[in-house]
This record gives structure tokens, sequence and C-alpha cells, in this order.
């Protein structure tokens, strides 16, 4: 059971959660330029890293808001969360 | 409450259930009881805090309206309860919409009555707060939560806001209605222990 802190609620169970991915993926700029291959890119394909990870949650349960997690990948650890309109911390996506 | 016309028709969602739970009364150093307080108001306000809409409904509402999560204010029969950064509930027995929604006026918001969205279970007693930790992941020792408290989270598997209202200690459960029922027996199956002596 991971423990994640809500930006507006504080520390919840992870049963209140909906996890939403992975996030800071931007949406195409002119998505009717792209080809095929590249708008298949942005729709199904994501990272997969071993160590720290930016995903997106959603308190169902609380205040019904979106934000993100950083969460490690290989050890489940939540390094951190912020809001959506909030940079990454530490830099890079 | 007037019971008179339409009213009087009405149907509360754990109606059908006020025997049992008076029946499920628990007496003594171990009590805990559990009612429905059919039909409050509840309108859900969505403003952005700060803005001078925002503080129109301050005025109206007589209060302020509560900026953490888990902070509620009252004034006179209305709670404004936190739901999120920039969505409340306020309880009540009287109709507010009117009032709020000329305070509100054209600035970006919403005031809408929910009163059917959910319904209130009051559990009060001296157990009241060991048959809640039987099924809500919430820390509720009241050196973090005590009265004036509201938040959303669940109670067994049912999402509810939950609500201290005082040192009883006294709680109000606000289940969706679809989910007053099963909370009802669950909450009941939960107290059944506190009848016997406690088991050392």
């Amino acid at each position: 059971m991971l423990l994640i802190t809500c930006p507006w609620c504080g520390p919840r169970d992870e049963t209140e959660y909906h996890y939403g991915g992975q996030a800071h993926v931007p949406h195409p700029e002119t998505p009717a330029d792209l080809t095929d291959e590249q708008w298949a890119a942005y729709v199904f394909y994501r990272d997969n890293p071993k160590g720290p990870f930016a995903e997106r949650w959603m308190h169902g349960t609380g205040c019904r808001r979106w934000f993100n997690v950083l969460r490690d990948t290989a050890t489940h650890e939540v390094l951190t969360t912020y809001r959506l309109d909030e940079p990454r911390p530490g830099g890079t996506r | 409450m007037a019971d008179t016309g339409i009213a009087a028709l009405r149907n509360s969602p754990a109606a059908h259930l006020a025997e049992r739970m008076r029946a499920a009364t628990v007496t003594g150093a171990r009590g805990v009881t559990l009612t429905e307080l059919p039909f409050l108001t509840m309108l859900n306000l969505r403003v952005d805090p700060g803005s001078e809409a925002a503080a129109r409904m301050e005025t109206a509402l007589g209060a302020p309206l509560p900026c953490r999560c888990g902070d509620t204010t009252a004034s006179g029969d209305r709670t404004a309860v936190w739901l999120g950064p920039d969505e409340w509930l306020v309880l009540s027995r009287s109709d507010e919409a009117p009032a709020l929604r000329e305070a509100l006026g054209q600035a970006p918001g919403s005031v809408v009555d929910v009163s059917a969205n959910r319904t209130t279970l009051e559990l009060s007693g001296p157990s009241a707060r060991q048959v809640l930790e039987k099924g809500c992941p919430l820390d509720l020792h009241p050196r973090v939560f005590g009265p004036g408290r509201a938040v959303s989270t669940t109670v067994g598997p049912v999402a509810v806001l939950l609500w201290q209202t005082d040192d009883a200690p006294t709680y109000r459960l606000l289940p969706r209605s679809s989910f007053a029922d099963y909370l009802a027996r669950w909450v009941m199956d939960a107290m059944g222990e506190f009848g016997a002596p406690e088991v050392p």
C-alpha cells in the first residue's frame, strides 16, 4: 500500500486515488500535421524507466483533483507530489 | 420541518432501516447509536476563492469559506465544508440557494442544490470512534481529528463525507443515497460487538 500525499488533502492511502499514467506528455501543437507513426507515438508510447518516474494521480474519494507524483518504480517510494501547475522538481520530465 | 403537501410523500434513503437502527443501539459505557438525519439541505458551491464573488457569498453565508482540507465554518444552522480548493458543500435546514445564487451573480462558478445526492447518518456515543476505526483509513484520534473537522474519505468500501460534530463523540457520515442502505448495515454490523462486555 502506497501512502500518497495529496497536495490539497495531505497523506492518504493509495486506495483513495486513481492512477493516470505518465505525466508531462505534451499534446501535439498541430495534430493534423503528424504522420500516423508520430500520432501513434503520442497516443500509445510511454517511458518505462527504472527509477524516478513522474506520473499523474487523481484523488477520487477526496478533493477529486489531478496532481503529479514522482515515484521510484524500483522501490515504489513516493519521492514527492506536486500540483499540475508546478514544474517537475529537479528538472527534466 | 413542514410535513405537509409534497414533503409528506418523501422517503429518505435509509428510512426502511429506522427500526433496525433503533434495535442496534448499544447503551452504557460502551454505548453507540446510529440514526438517520433525513432531508438536510446540501448546496454545492464552486467559486474562485479570494475573488469578489467568493467574498459576496461569504457575506451571504455569514461565515468565511474554509480554505483547507478538513476545515468547516458555521453560522447559525449553516455549515460550510471544504470539498476541494474551489469547491464547498453547505449543509443547512433551510434553502440558501437563492441568496447564494444572487451573491454569485454573473461571476464564474455555480450554486447547485444536491440535497438528494447524499443522506446523513449520525453515529454517536463513547464507542463511535472505535466503530469507525474498523473501516476508516484516517487517523480519528482526538489529537488530529475533532469537532468541526470534516473530510472526504471511505468507511468500509463506501466513499463518505465524514464530519465530527461534538466530543461525545458524534460523527455524521454522508454517503451517496444509493450507498446509504449498505453503509447503515455495515455500521450496524460493526456496532454489534459493543453490546457485549469488552474482551480483555
